[in-house]
């Protein structure tokens, strides 16, 4: 969908390990501005661990991290510096219940990016409004439903008008129903062309939103490509069985041979 | 100071005083504790009772004995007993009342929060697959209430060890009112000094006493947290 | 029940009442310094200083504060350390309390899930504002109703002051209940106790419902 060629994101050989266990196996990748991929994978692959370390919360063993073009994982750009560049969503949401909604989303502007108040304030409401959360800007976070907790959690980190969006399984504690608001949040973010890198599990979205699709077993990235064509043809023997056991139809024919 | 260290302390005698003082601490607190968990032990399920009044009246128990501090109530008691009631009932005696009264609360307390943090569908699932009411509680409540109530009991032995300098105001011969003659006799026999090094060792003797039962009481509560 | 002792004698308990407060109030003031300190040392893994804090937090928890009384007043003098009997008595009740502020202290930051932390971290806090905007705030929410027993437990620590000759509430009880009288001196007593923890506790009843309204019951 766009057709700037510079990378936001450039990773290079990069390998973690959790002690004994290697997580991540001489990984590399790039994403270009305004492109969304998706990362997929069974549990335990390591795409979280591919997130969080894009954001300085897991240490990298070796390789590099290239943020526009500059190494991140080095070590020599303070991380506070480098995380206003790189928004994160968790699934837990993790708004601080102490403060309203408009203070969380102002905490990061005003007490970080030593911006004016005012000005923070007026882009939050701006952003706010997109989500259709305005009127709940006074709100406590107990107030406010899983997938409206999440949209305020999207907005928190968008404030910071970051380069790259991360979003981990964000829908992967919500309800059904919260799932498609939040989802249509993101949907309009891509189309307004943010950078994302999304892990997730619903198929359906990602086909809908992915630029890109990168299937990730076992610390390595297995498969990539065009949605399109991953999920109807996927080519590698571990993309299909994955795909596979979102599938049912096993079952029925099992029944009617009976 | 140093000199008097080491005569108040190759007196063979004083040293021989302070363990006997510390072997009654241990006994009272002993003697309290075992009072107050088998009495604790019928409140707490008092406590638990389906009727309102037996709830309120123990309630009304715990919360009265939580009010005032131990050796307020000991006083009370003492002179309560032989002034307006004329019991006159040996030291020792109105002592482990007025612990045992204080200590039962304690643990009725733990007894009713040990059951009542046990999830309901423990029960649920124990009369599910055919167990009586009787052997639910026997077999399956029980014993996680006693894994839960355990820290705390241990917990109690600590401060209850702790609680028995408060009879140094009864004039039961228990480790500081010992301590405290031993530095008498030392200052008579003009090693004034030796306070320093007599309290400060009744503080260690404290503190080795009661840190490995906090230390225990710690691991149970580290291993009951499935 | 005579009327007329309680009235002749009553104000002698208010001046003892008076007298506990304030020394409670300076002990636990300066026990939720000790213990703060202590706390954040263990808190944030400071290499030396939180084995030191540990050790005190242990010190402190597992001694009655009869004996360090003790010692302060009587053992202290004779190294050289001539401290007051109210000082004692206060630095005893601090030292006390303070291991005891450490460990709910502890326990609220403890209380603070990692994924809070990381969600500030993820906005580009540092530390500092972490700490200040963040963590501090739900960790004293947190430890709250384990601070206000403590405060309670603190009080009633307060009478066994009357072993370095303190004019507190069981000093004069004593006193009194030589002269006969024990019903109504036994009254008076239990009443003084009442008067000083009871609007204490109401005290942390309110902190602790407004903390919860604050929006920290999550």
């Amino acid at each position: 969908m766009s057709e700037d060629s510079s990378n936001i994101l450039v990773i290079k050989n990069l390998n973690i390990s959790f002690g004994e266990r290697k997580v991540l196996k001489d990984l590399s990748f790039e994403v270009a501005k305004g492109e969304v991929v998706v990362v997929i994978g069974p549990s335990g692959c390591g795409k979280s661990t591919l997130l969080r370390c894009i954001n300085g919360l897991e240490t990298i063993e070796s390789g590099s991290i290239l943020l526009d073009g500059v190494n991140i994982a080095e070590g020599r750009i303070p991380w506070p510096l480098v995380r206003q560049k790189v928004g994160m969503v968790f699934q837990s949401y993790d708004l601080f219940p102490h403060k309203t909604v408009m203070e969380n989303i102002l905490m990061g502007p005003v007490k970080v990016q030593k911006r004016k108040p005012a000005e923070a304030r007026a882009e939050a409401e701006l952003l706010l409004e997109r989500v259709g959360l305005l009127d709940r800007r006074d709100s406590h976070p107990r107030q406010l439903s899983g997938g409206q907790k999440q949209r305020v959690a999207i907005v928190r980190a968008l404030c910071m008008n970051p380069e790259i969006m991360l979003f981990d399984e964000v829908t992967a504690s919500l309800d059904p129903e919260m799932v498609r608001e939040v989802f249509d949040v993101m949907l309009e973010l891509a189309r307004r062309g943010m950078t994302m890198l999304i892990v997730t599990h619903e198929m359906a979205f990602a086909r809908a939103v992915a630029d890109r699709v990168f299937f990730i077993d076992e610390g390595v990235i297995v498969e990539s490509g065009p949605p399109e064509a991953f999920f109807a043809a996927p080519r590698s023997l571990r993309a299909q069985k994955f795909l596979n056991n979102f599938k049912f139809e096993d079952v029925k024919t099992k029944k009617t041979s009976l | 100071m140093l000199a008097s260290a080491v005569k108040v302390f190759s007196n063979g005698q004083n040293f021989l005083r302070l363990l006997e003082g510390l072997w009654m601490t241990l006994k009272l607190s002993a003697a309290a504790v075992s009072l107050s968990l088998f009495f604790g032990f019928i409140v707490g399920l008092l406590m638990l009772s389906s009727r309102k009044t037996v709830r309120t009246s123990t309630r009304f128990y715990l919360e009265t004995i939580r009010i005032v501090p131990v050796l307020t109530f000991l006083f009370l008691f003492y002179y309560l007993l032989s002034r307006t009631f004329k019991i006159n009932l040996e030291s020792v005696t109105v002592v482990l009342l007025t612990f045992t009264l204080w200590g039962t609360a304690e643990i009725a307390d733990l007894v009713r929060g040990a059951f009542t943090s046990i999830p309901r569908h423990q029960k649920e699932s124990g009369l599910a697959v055919g167990l009586t009411d009787l052997q639910v509680q026997l077999h399956i409540i029980a014993p996680q209430a006693a894994r839960r109530l355990a820290p705390g009991v241990v917990n109690l032995v600590t401060r209850m060890i702790k609680t028995t300098s408060l009879v140094f105001f009864i004039g039961i011969p228990e480790l500081v009112t010992v301590s405290q003659q031993v530095v008498e006799v030392a200052a008579y026999q003009h090693n004034r000094p030796a306070a320093f090094w007599i309290y400060g060792l009744v503080f260690l003797f404290y503190f080795i006493v009661c840190w490995p039962i906090s230390k225990i009481s710690k691991s149970l509560e580290k291993r009951c947290l499935y | 029940m005579e009327l007329s002792y309680i009235v002749k004698f009553a104000p002698a308990f208010l001046k003892a009442i008076v007298l506990t407060a304030e020394l409670a109030a300076l002990g636990i003031a300066a026990a939720l310094a000790l213990g703060a300190a202590a706390a954040v040392a263990i808190y944030h893994r400071t290499p030396a200083l939180d084995k030191l804090a540990s050790a005190y937090v242990e010190l402190a928890r597992n001694t009655p504060l009869m004996i360090q009384l003790f010692f302060l007043y009587f053992g202290l003098p004779r190294a050289g350390v001539r401290l007051d009997a109210a000082t004692c008595a206060v630095i005893g009740l601090a030292f006390l309390g303070g291991g005891y502020m450490a460990e709910s202290i502890r326990g609220g930051l403890e209380a603070v899930g990692k994924s809070q932390i990381e969600s500030g971290l993820c906005i580009g806090l540092t530390r500092l504002q972490l700490m200040r905007h963040v963590v501090w705030p739900q960790a004293l929410a947190a430890a709250m109703p384990s601070l206000s027993a403590n405060a309670i437990f603190l009080i009633k620590e307060t009478s066994v002051f009357s072993v370095v000759a303190l004019a507190d509430i069981m000093y004069v009880a004593n006193d009194l209940m030589m002269e006969g009288h024990s019903n109504e001196t036994n009254l008076m007593m239990v009443t003084a106790y009442l008067v000083l923890i009871f609007p204490v506790s109401l005290i942390c009843s309110w902190g602790e419902k407004k903390v919860r309204s604050a929006g920290f019951g999550g």
